[in-house]
């Protein structure tokens, strides 16, 4: 394990450019460019603000409900975006695989890398948002970066798996937006975890991105308890899929070439 | 490195180097839901027996630093593999490798280039994943750049480029590696001559440099040109390993069989001429004495025309004529434009010998046709169109690695090209290597 860090570690400008070319080329002869990266989680959150907030009523804890939903959104958005993109990184790049010999990992580590400046993008918008509210922002909002790592931690463990199964499995592929589509009602983005009857509360702490969206909220948003059993929870879930995913990609990578 | 003096060590040690693929087993149950099937099906019964091909079986061999060896065989032999496995890309069922220094693979002029990027971004990225890092690759962009010749179009998306263009730019980019050993696969097959001459120079400086190169290609004449070893991998082992020469006429020669060089002509229709003497066996052998199974261009051949006369055949002339496959004719030679009468032939077996002191043709393949008629009257005894076909094999021209073919017309002669009327500012661009 040591080894693989340290050959990772002196590859990290073949990770800058791998990242690189995938947002170059992402945008190259896209007329409207990075403003991409805003009307995804931009257009959701209006449809769940009018469908949800505004029609069905269902609570945001005292934030107002754009606001509530576009911050998880935001997360959300990266987190299912570029795990599909981690997810097929190594069979996108097949050609490079199995011609040039380079440390694989760096290929998922790349398209998660590459997803951070669509989050960006999004991120200043949504300090827009938060001034148009007039909300001040606490000093806790140095601490949200600890959630978008624990996010991109999340998408490299789940997206290695994912990545080396799909090499063999071509199943993966088609089932990557299935998870995610699921994902997205049984992590707390249209509802509070208080929305759900309490013994369901318990589920809901399974699923990782339930504590990191709500770390991320309380970073931001103030009020509210934070839980430290969720949260908790949370970080040793990511953990232990980071192990079991580059446990995986470890164990099959050498076969990578000759499968693909 | 070059001041320092070229002791022996070992550049790369392969030892019993294996390696096994399954065919079949990976397209059947590349979706979850067949092996699912499978298990459904027979929850305790044996998997299908797998098919197993050893691509490489037992390979073992050292190459010292500053060899070139050039690796031959036919497609499938386990050449692919065998770099494969030296570049990392793969890995060994069995067996073991060690490389000293920066290994750069070049299997694939190219490889990984993306379509949507321009050409200063590709070599940013190609360089970046063949391993230079970006201090390096800044250093010597203009010089890659130069190299490749595609100034101007070096911010235009290579999805315009031409396949020419592109292998430009990638050999560019591995050209300006700098590594210990290179790795190359059959990258001489595109490009203008040009710039193949200008990737010969470059490879011809890396050995200069001290650097290992293995080199694959079926390019006979630039294997021969650049490499002072050779290897034959034939079904998945090392059939032979020595001085490159030998080893491609051996390989050469495992085409052509003995029959090619030896071809009977009694069964073969459309003939004409009244018969009383016919051609029986036409011969392609060497001026020692045997039979030539190979037959490379620039080197001498004997053509043995055997016959059988039913009577004594008085004055007859024998005549041979070289077609192209295209059917253009090369030569017209016989005994009676030799001057050569021949009073009687007696009955029975016989032969005569046409000996060709260097066959300066382009390689490719040739059809003879073969007439013996009378000198007396206006008779044909024996007409082959077409009868037999020589094929002539690459071999350096001119001392270079370039493959001349028919491209560069018909024949080259021993020439030279003199410079000395142009003054201080012309030189060789390419060292010939030694050529034997």
């Amino acid at each position: 394990m040591g080894q693989w860090v340290s050959e990772i570690w002196h590859s990290r400008e073949i990770l800058y450019f791998l990242a690189w070319r995938d947002v170059k080329v992402r945008y190259k002869q896209a007329a409207l460019g990075v403003a991409w990266a805003l009307l995804q989680p931009l257009f959701t959150m209006i449809t769940f603000a009018f469908f949800f907030g505004k029609l069905a009523g269902i609570p945001s804890d005292g934030v107002p409900y754009p606001l509530f939903s576009y911050s998880a959104l935001l997360l959300w958005t990266y987190f299912s975006v570029t795990l599909s993109q981690v997810g097929n990184s190594l069979i996108a790049n097949s050609s490079l695989i199995t011609k040039i010999y380079f440390p694989r990992v760096l290929l998922p580590a790349a398209a998660a890398l590459g997803g951070l400046l669509d989050l960006f993008v999004s991120s200043v918008f949504l300090i827009g948002m938060l001034l148009y509210y007039h909300m001040t922002p606490r000093w806790t909002v140095l601490l949200t970066p600890i959630f978008v790592g624990q996010t991109v931690l999340l998408v490299m463990g789940l997206g290695m798996l994912l990545a080396a199964l799909n090499v063999r499995y071509r199943d993966v592929k088609y089932t990557i937006p299935f998870l995610t589509q699921l994902g997205l009602f049984v992590t707390p983005i249209i509802y509070p975890v208080s929305f759900l009857p309490h013994r369901f509360q318990g589920w809901l702490a399974l699923n990782p991105m339930t504590g990191v969206i709500q770390g991320f909220r309380a970073c931001l948003f103030g009020g509210g308890q934070v839980d430290w059993d969720v949260l908790g929870c949370s970080w040793i879930v990511t953990l232990l899929l980071l192990l079991i995913g580059s446990w995986h990609f470890r164990s099959t990578e050498r076969v990578f070439a000759d499968v693909v | 490195m070059p001041g320092r003096a070229q002791v022996m060590t070992e550049s790369i040690t392969v030892e019993n180097l294996s390696k096994r693929y399954e065919l079949g087993a990976l397209q059947q149950e590349t979706q979850l839901r067949d092996q699912l099937v499978r298990l459904l099906r027979a929850p305790f019964g044996r998997r299908a027996p797998k098919e197993v091909l050893w691509a490489l079986r037992d390979v073992s061999f050292t190459v010292q630093q500053g060899e070139v060896v050039g690796i031959i065989g036919r497609n499938g032999a386990g050449k692919s593999t065998l770099l494969k496995i030296l570049a990392k890309i793969t890995y060994p069922t069995s067996g073991r490798v060690r490389a000293r220094g920066r290994v750069a693979a070049l299997l694939e002029v190219g490889a990984g280039f993306h379509e949507e990027l321009t050409g200063r971004e590709n070599i940013f990225l190609n360089g970046s994943i063949m391993g230079m890092k970006k201090k390096e690759v800044d250093a010597k962009l203009e010089a890659i750049v130069e190299f490749s010749g595609l100034q101007r179009f070096i911010d235009t998306p290579i999805k315009r480029y031409s396949t020419g263009m592109r292998s430009r730019l990638g050999f560019a980019v591995a050209a300006h590696l700098d590594p210990d050993v290179l790795i190359v696969d059959e990258v001489l097959a595109v490009g203008d001559a040009v710039f193949q001459k200008k990737c010969v120079s470059a490879m011809h400086d890396l050995r200069g440099g001290g650097r290992t190169v293995l080199f694959v290609s079926h390019n006979m004449a630039a294997v021969e040109n650049l490499c002072s070893r050779g290897m034959w991998i034939a079904e998945g082992r090392i059939k032979l390993d020595g001085p490159m020469r030998e080893v491609i006429e051996a390989y050469m020669g495992s085409f052509a069989s003995a029959d090619g060089a030896s071809k009977a002509l009694i069964a073969a229709d459309a003939r004409g001429g009244s018969g009383e003497i016919r051609f029986t066996r036409v011969e392609f052998r060497s001026t020692d004495g045997g039979l030539q199974t190979v037959t490379r261009c620039g080197k001498s051949l004997v053509i043995r025309l055997h016959y059988r006369a039913k009577e004594p055949i008085e004055r007859p002339a024998f005549a041979l004529r070289m077609y192209t496959e295209l059917g253009t004719l090369v030569t017209d030679t016989g005994t009676w434009l030799h001057g050569l009468d021949i009073p009687l032939v007696p009955a029975g077996d016989g032969y005569l010998d046409l000996e060709i002191d260097s066959l300066n043709l382009v390689p490719g393949r040739y059809y003879l046709s073969l007439k013996v008629d009378s000198l007396l009257e206006t008779r044909v005894y024996d007409a082959l169109e077409h009868a037999v076909h020589l094929d002539i094999e690459e071999a350096p021209i001119y001392g270079l690695s370039r493959r001349i073919d028919s491209r560069f017309g018909l024949v080259f002669f021993p020439q030279r090209w003199r410079l000395d009327g142009i003054g201080s500012g012309a030189r060789i661009e390419v060292s010939p290597a030694a050529n034997g």
